[in-house]
């Protein structure tokens, strides 16, 4: 096995350890605009902007649709492109979302999750980023600080890979990871860039016959994103969808590798699974929920009761084949989720869960917790009562599929 | 679709276009066609700049510009411009 890098640890939070690892990621340009609870990213880099701590461009926009755009056009020159948003600001990015997946421009986003308005509500919750599933991102939800960290970083290996060539976002939750200051084991200068590596782009074919790299280039002119009518446009969306499958293996890949510098390691890079083995009872999640349901699951076991958790680290592409492995031999599984699709039966991750295990050989009952919306607090306690009520469903079956946990009736 | 484009496996990318734009006729989209009196035109190529599609082209060797019809979609910006009412818009079919 290869020696570990030696890492230096410093406290920080989850915007202050991205921020962190963009400087260290040799990124050309940043655009973007600050927004609640993602604005520390932008700020701290803007620090690094002015003390000269690094080289790149800067822009400071006037609107998130405007960071979005400016991200894209600097990433369709060839250009490592990082931006960062949260809330209403990714859903005034919404139209240039799909753009920017379907010009394959490799753009990093961070995004603070936090609840849409109205009413307003500045904490944290999913609503924002579930909501733009199939805007043709990949989407990686972290745990803590130090994931925050080390996704963005790999997420630029992620989003260049010549069978990717998609956009990422990076949600972390809203103030619970955004806000709060954790030990984060950070790499050197160096050994980041290194793993980074530079931005290579592929050749294409363009309009005078030429092949050249995908950028745009005066002196090799292409058109990216043109009209495409009925006869063309299908074609591209399926390339997009293609694309989406083939991260599946980069992530792992990159997963892999980045545990072979660090000694870090999420799962297999699209799941990470806690106690599973021979679990009876499960729980999926995303996000930071994680952390505190572990200390759940512990106290289950020395309890003697078989308790596991999946944790979906990567939501697009859906790492359906890893969801099924991962629970079909357990009894009963409960879904939580951090936001609600209204009239539908429930919420995204719920849908998607079940949606896999329908093919499984023994299918386990699935059940859908929303919790949490607005930044609600979910206790252990609360989280303890989820397993509680799967043991008793193994049992009785079930009674009521979509459950509102913490909500006052 | 028809078997002589391409698949989804061999086209570029983000849209590129593998072919030129010149192969798109866009001229019979239009309803109004621009009509330029000789008499009146300076040959100031005001409209050649503000063409949207490029369908006025310049010929320094006739020293005299030229309608591409076959690209132009009569949006009638040319007319608008023309600072001696030089390009009046007429129906194509008349």
């Amino acid at each position: 096995m290869k020696k570990l890098v030696k890492q230096e640890r410093v406290a920080m939070s989850g915007d202050e350890a991205i921020a962190y690892a963009v400087k260290q990621s040799d990124v050309d340009v940043v655009a973007a605009y600050p927004i609640t609870p993602q604005t520390i990213i932008v700020e701290k880099f803007g620090e690094y902007v002015a003390d000269g701590e690094v080289q790149t461009e800067f822009v400071c926009t006037e609107s998130e649709h405007s960071a979005l755009a400016a991200s894209l056009s600097a990433s369709a020159t060839g250009a490592r492109t990082f931006t960062a948003t949260a809330s209403a600001g990714l859903a005034l990015m919404h139209e240039m979302l799909f753009v920017t997946s379907g010009c394959r421009a490799p753009v990093v986003m961070a995004v603070a999750n936090r609840a849409l308005s109205a009413p307003l509500n500045i904490h944290g919750d999913h609503s924002d980023s579930i909501a733009q599933r199939d805007s043709g991102w990949i989407q990686l939800y972290v745990e803590n600080a130090q994931e925050a960290y080390d996704s963005v970083i790999q997420a630029f290996r992620i989003a260049e890979d010549f069978g990717v060539m998609l956009p990422i976002m990076v949600g972390l939750d809203g103030f619970t990871v955004s806000h709060t200051l954790e030990n984060v084991e950070t790499l050197p200068d160096e050994v980041t860039k290194e793993f980074v590596g530079t931005r290579l782009l592929p050749n294409v074919l363009t309009h005078e016959n030429k092949k050249v790299p995908f950028k745009l280039d005066p002196d090799n002119p292409m058109t990216m994103g043109p009209m495409a009518l009925p006869n063309y446009y299908f074609e591209f969306k399926r390339q997009q969808d293609e694309a989406m499958k083939n991260a599946l293996a980069v992530i792992q890949k990159v997963n892999d590798e980045y545990a072979e510098l660090t000694g870090r390691k999420y799962g297999d890079g699209l799941v990470e699974t806690y106690r599973l083995e021979d679990a009876e009872i499960a729980a999926v999640c995303i996000g930071s929920t994680a952390g505190t349901m572990k200390t759940v699951v512990d106290e289950l076991r020395q309890e003697g009761i078989k308790a596991g958790l999946l944790r979906l680290r990567v939501f697009r592409p859906l790492p359906v084949e890893e969801i099924r492995t991962a629970l079909e031999n357990v009894k009963a599984v409960a879904v939580l989720d951090k936001s609600l699709s209204f009239g539908g039966n429930g919420g995204a991750v719920f849908h998607e869960v079940r949606h896999v295990l329908y093919d499984s050989k023994a299918k386990p009952y699935v059940v859908d917790y929303v919790y949490g919306l607005g930044g609600r607090d979910a206790s252990p306690r609360e989280l303890r009562g989820i397993y509680q009520d799967l043991l008793q469903i193994v049992n009785k079956g079930v009674q009521n599929p979509i459950q509102y946990l913490g909500l006052r009736e | 679709m028809s078997s002589n484009e391409e698949g989804w496996k061999e086209i570029a990318p983000a849209g590129v276009c593998s072919k030129s734009s010149k192969l798109f006729l866009t001229g019979d989209w239009k309803t109004y066609m621009p009509i330029r009196d000789k008499a009146k035109c300076t040959i100031c190529l005001t409209c050649v700049v503000f063409c949207p599609d490029g369908a006025i082209h310049w010929h320094p060797e006739k020293g005299d510009i030229e309608f591409a019809l076959s690209f132009c979609k009569g949006c009638g910006i040319c007319a608008n411009e023309c600072p001696t009412k030089a390009i009046t818009m007429k129906l194509e079919q008349e």
